[in-house]
């Protein structure tokens, strides 16, 4: 194997670890709102630390890459893909820690049946399957997550809209109705995250930006 | 699809059509078509032995020197065969100028060096032959460094400095398409800026074709790169393409280092 290909596996091998740590808090972070358990938040908050120390090596990882290696084609689209997956890993541990926050402010539960769960649940796979995309070249994988995108914007809107209700119906729910608003829009966006690295993927696979389909029909081929 | 057919404004210069070149029994190049646009840069890149020494050396049929050579299919420039359109091989050498690897001086003065080409084409006035080679200097970036000492052998010049020597007696002649063999091969990164600086600046008034084993180069100074191997062309787009995104596999696996 060449030593530009070793330094390549390195580079993949740390995103895997850094997503890694990522399901962690993700899984963590349900199961803290979902308990509740004040000590599984503090934990997801302490693995934020170790995004932060991945994103940093990371990051020089791909510097001293573009730097020494002059890569090209699809190992410059998998460097420069990289350093946009890379700080995508990091928001979504930063909206946990934002979710962890607020473990002791959404109970007793206010919300009927288990959308919020859901919403939880359907958020971590796709940032699972983006990841299994990013690791496994899966283009068809990351197709999916795009699409899975809407479904975690509808349940969102669902439950938004559910909340509004319950705070209309009871004053005295508008608080833990609040926090809540603010936990479901950190799960939507950490699914946007991950429509995010999917569409990265497909950039590294394909060689074109899938972001953004309505602009494709203005570009000049 | 191997003639990229994105928007271009400028008109084609350089036109081959089905080419091949053999070397007696040996068969360099096979089946190339292809477009060279004016006033652009055009890299070919390749492995050593794919042909793209041989390739350049086309256009001005500066290999006729070599005997046994065969050389089949179209190149045109501007329209006009250069096999077959009754064109004075002679005048093709001057429109279609050469810098090879190594810089190649005449062993004489500077100012010689760059008289030579005009001269041999005629010119003889002192005054018209100085600004000649004040023109080509000041062109090929060099006139600051050597005005004050015009006279002196060119041999004792460093070596970026003699191959934009190169460039400028190549330029006194007025050429239209200027090819470069590998022109920075024997070149520090400092004297090799001053070239590729120069290549982007005559590009604006010239066709420029350019051999080079340095990756980087291409996708530096090239508007268009060209991927050569054993003799055929394997893919020819925008360079930014073929350094983001090539369509063939083995394109990819060059400019990667994989090749092979």
């Amino acid at each position: 194997m060449r030593q530009f290909d070793t330094e390549l596996k390195e580079l993949r091998d740390g995103i895997m670890a850094m997503a890694g740590v990522a399901e962690e808090m993700l899984e963590l972070t349900i199961q803290a709102l979902a308990e509740p358990s004040q000590a599984k938040a503090d934990q997801v908050n302490h693995l934020d630390r170790r995004m932060d120390e991945w994103e940093l090596r990371l990051d020089q990882q791909c510097i001293d890459l573009l730097a020494l290696r002059n890569p090209a084609a699809s190992d410059l689209r998998r460097i420069a893909s990289s350093l946009k997956i890379i700080p995508e890993l990091e928001r979504i541990g930063d909206h946990c820690c934002n979710i962890a926050r607020r473990v002791g402010m959404v109970h007793p539960p206010i919300l009927a049946g288990n959308d919020l769960e859901r919403l939880g649940t359907e958020t971590r796979s796709m940032v699972r399957r983006a990841v299994d995309a990013f690791v496994g070249n899966d283009a068809a994988l990351a197709h999916a997550v795009i699409l899975s995108d809407d479904s975690v914007d509808a349940l969102y809107g669902k439950i938004y809209r559910d909340l509004l209700r319950i705070m209309l119906a009871d004053p005295l729910c508008i608080e833990r109705a609040s926090h809540l608003i603010l936990v479901i829009k950190n799960w939507e966006r950490i699914a946007d995250e991950a429509t995010n690295i999917a569409e990265e993927v497909l950039f590294i696979l394909e060689g074109h930006s899938a972001k953004h389909p309505y602009l494709h029909g203005d570009s000049v081929e | 699809m191997l003639i990229p057919t994105i928007p271009e404004t400028k008109p084609i210069k350089l036109s081959v059509r089905d080419m091949a070149f053999s070397y007696g029994q040996k068969k360099i190049l096979d089946g190339l078509s292809m477009d060279i646009h004016a006033e652009r840069v055009t890299a070919i890149i390749g492995p050593s032995g794919c042909g793209k020494s041989t390739f350049l050396k086309c256009f001005n049929r500066i290999h006729e020197v070599a005997a046994d050579v065969d050389v089949s299919g179209d190149i045109q420039i501007d329209g006009v065969d250069i096999y077959r359109g009754g064109i004075d091989v002679v005048d093709l050498r001057r429109r279609v100028g050469m810098v090879f690897q190594k810089p190649n001086p005449f062993p004489k003065s500077i100012y010689e060096n760059v008289a030579f080409g005009p001269r041999l084409f005629g010119v003889q006035d002192r005054a018209t032959l100085d600004g000649i080679v004040e023109d080509a200097l000041r062109k090929a970036a060099l006139w600051d460094e050597v005005k004050d000492r015009l006279k002196e052998s060119a041999s004792g010049m460093s070596g970026g400095q003699q191959q934009r020597l190169c460039i400028a007696r190549a330029l006194a002649v007025n050429p239209e398409v200027l090819l470069m063999d590998e022109p920075c091969s024997a070149l520090d990164p400092i004297a090799t800026s001053k070239i590729e600086d120069l290549i982007t600046e005559l590009k604006e008034s010239l066709t420029i074709v350019i051999v080079t084993h340095n990756m980087q180069q291409a996708a530096r100074v090239s508007d268009y790169t060209a991927f050569f191997w054993l003799g055929r062309l394997v893919e020819m787009d925008l360079t930014e393409r073929i350094f983001t995104t090539p369509k063939v596999q083995m394109t990819e696996d060059y400019i990667t280092g994989r090749f092979g």
